[in-house]
């Protein structure tokens, strides 16, 4: 089905879905344009990594439309659809054996046009993924031997091989420690502006969130229930009803706004 | 910004060097033809080194050598040893490749090219085979001598591995995806469906009870050439399309889900690498019967050895596949024609027991 009016790079409309008889996405709807930095928030079980399942392709909604570039994501064929999209998941248990730069050239899968080798493109894109994640000096390291921060910064920089229009990141964060979570969200902030990414990020961190995301969008029961920037959406009364926790706003010297929770 | 508009430093990727590649299959290759020659020269009738190899040239290679060897020795060369070697590689070929392709599509390492049925309905069928025209006399004309150049055994293991694979995939697919742990069980489970008729046939198989047990144990006895000609192509074009296919089997292993994001379309490869896997089994199942370890070890070995990027473990599980089965048929003719199948079990069992407590890591994640 074709809108008149232009699309967003990214349009979610009415979207449903449920693993057998537990609802998850009732009617969920969302749109990014290209650039933008967007979080999913929610709480867990919200329908978060769902929705972004959806949006890559691994799972078709039930009902309304997924839709990337105007076209349904159900429609792209796998290997064109992974020519735009990268994901970033929780956790990828790696294959043993692998170097890193061995692991990154995997990236490049879904824009191979040799039958064996890699081509001039391929170590170009592999070079430049592997110095704009940080990862330059990893190239020649055993997969097996990488700490969690590491391994962290493989992953983007095989998901940055692929050369990506949207970025989709699933609670990249997750196993990380603070220092490695700020790392890792000022490098995707950055990539974002050196490589017009539109970059779709599940978070579970609310302040990390109203901090680096432009843009958040929270989930509740299964829809949006606010979307816009940190300051007008992330607002006490909406973490209250969501979250069920309490929050303070705080301003720093400087005029930044923080959320500060409220212990107990 | 930071970009690289041109590499800077080498990052090395585009796979195995060359050098690295050519050593590994050189190696492999230079193995099997020492193998092939040896292979064929022992035996229990000596014929020397360079008669065999003369023979071998003159009769593969069409190289103008003067005869100066007896009859006797071409026939027992040419006709009897020289297809048993082949189908010994022939079979440690197709076993190794199928076993790695296996091990990467059901990312379990106890995967063999059996697990998922081949084994338990290629059994059925050949026992069927073996056992028919005993009871209905009428096959037995067809049976004996051959039926388009190969016997109702053959053809009915072939095709029992084949169709048993077929329904153990379909049993397992639940809207449309196939989970690796429900293959697994389903596999088990009509495994033992199978078995039991397998007992069951073996109970009843009185005088056949020798034939129906060396087929179970794989032997080589029955090598032909007609068989050769008829597992060789199935071999080989599962080999090459499956080697078309690498990158995918790379990206597997990754996980469903990681593949999936790199452009595979996850369960139609799946449904592709099982089947070309399993036409290499049934096919060289068909004319061996079930020869147990090398597809299990054979990939494990190699991985550890030369890592697993497929591109290079496929063609090198084909190569020491080959070799490993064939020096394995070896033993076994100068140990006095005992089934093969015992002698990979007792020297690949050990061994791989050596390797799981030598290993650093665990084989697969």
């Amino acid at each position: 089905m074709s809108t008149p009016r232009r699309d967003a790079l990214l349009a979610v409309d009415g979207v449903h879905f449920d693993y057998g008889r537990r609802s998850v996405l009732r009617g969920a709807a969302l749109r990014v344009e290209r650039g933008e930095l967007v979080a999913l928030l929610g709480t867990n079980g919200s329908g978060k990594t769902t929705l972004l399942r959806l949006i890559a392709g691994t799972l078709t909604p039930d009902a309304g439309e997924v839709r990337f570039h105007g076209r349904a994501v159900v429609e792209w064929r796998r290997a064109a659809l992974a020519r735009h999209v990268a994901v970033l998941p929780q956790r990828l248990e790696l294959p043993s054996g692998f170097h890193v730069a061995e692991l990154v050239e995997m990236g490049r899968a879904p824009h191979a046009t040799r039958l064996f080798g890699a081509s001039a493109a391929d170590e170009v894109a592999v070079e430049r993924a592997l110095i704009d994640a940080d990862a330059l000096e990893l190239a020649h390291r055993s997969i097996d031997e990488l700490s969690g921060g590491e391994r962290q910064r493989v992953l983007v920089a095989m998901a940055l091989a692929q050369e990506p229009e949207l970025l989709l990141l699933d609670e990249p964060t997750l196993h990380l420690d603070v220092a490695h979570q700020l790392a890792l969200l000022t490098t995707i902030g950055r990539l974002r502006r050196v490589r017009n990414l539109t970059v779709v990020a599940v978070l579970h961190d609310l302040g990390m969130a109203a901090a680096f995301a432009p843009r958040v969008a929270v989930l509740d029961q299964g829809r949006v229930v606010g979307e816009g920037s940190p300051a007008t959406v992330l607002t006490p009364a909406l973490v209250r009803r969501v979250f069920g926790v309490e929050i303070d706003e705080a301003r720093t010297a400087d005029g930044q706004r923080h959320l500060v929770l409220r212990p107990g | 910004m930071r970009t690289a508009a041109a590499p800077a430093i080498r990052v090395g990727i585009g796979g195995p060097s060359l050098t690295r590649a050519a050593l590994v299959l050189g190696v492999g290759a230079l193995l099997l033809a020492i193998v092939l020659v040896a292979a064929v020269a022992l035996g229990s009738v000596g014929v020397s080194l360079d008669d065999t190899a003369r023979i071998l040239g003159r009769r593969l290679l069409g190289l103008p050598l003067a005869q100066t060897w007896s009859p006797s020795a071409e026939t027992i060369i040419f006709d009897l040893r020289l297809p048993r070697v082949l189908t010994a590689m022939l079979v440690g070929a197709g076993l190794g490749s199928a076993g790695t392709v296996f091990q990467a599509v059901l990312r379990n390492p106890m995967a063999d090219p059996y697990l998922i049925g081949t084994a338990a309905g290629a059994s059925l069928g050949a026992i069927t085979g073996i056992l028919a025209p005993m009871l209905l006399p009428t096959l037995a004309i067809g049976a004996g001598t051959a039926w388009l150049g190969i016997g109702l055994v053959q053809v009915l293991a072939f095709s029992g591995g084949l169709l048993t694979v077929m329904l153990v995939y379909s049993v397992a697919r639940r809207g449309g995806t196939v989970h690796v742990v429900t293959l697994l069980l389903t596999g088990y489970a009509v495994s033992s469906i199978l078995a039991a008729g397998v007992a069951m046939l073996m109970f009843l198989s009185g005088r056949a009870l020798g034939a129906v047990f060396a087929w179970l144990m794989g032997s080589l006895a029955g090598a032909s050439w007609t068989s050769l000609a008829f597992a060789t192509p199935l071999v080989l074009l599962s080999f090459v399309l499956l080697m078309a296919r690498w990158r995918r089997l790379n990206l597997l292993l990754l996980g469903d889900g990681a593949a999936a994001h790199l452009g595979v379309d996850v369960e139609r490869e799946k449904l592709v690498l099982t089947g070309l896997a399993t036409l290499a089994t049934s096919a060289v199942v068909a004319i061996s019967g079930t020869i147990g370890f090398v597809g299990l070890v054979v990939p494990h070995v190699l991985r550890l050895a030369i890592g697993p990027d497929h591109r290079l473990l496929l063609p090198s599980s084909v190569l020491f596949g080959a070799s490993l089965l064939a020096l394995a048929d070896l033993g076994a003719r100068l140990a006095g024609g005992i089934p093969v199948g015992i002698v990979t079990a007792l020297i690949g069992a050990p061994f791989f027991l050596w390797l799981l407590r030598r290993a650093r890591t665990p084989l697969m994640p």
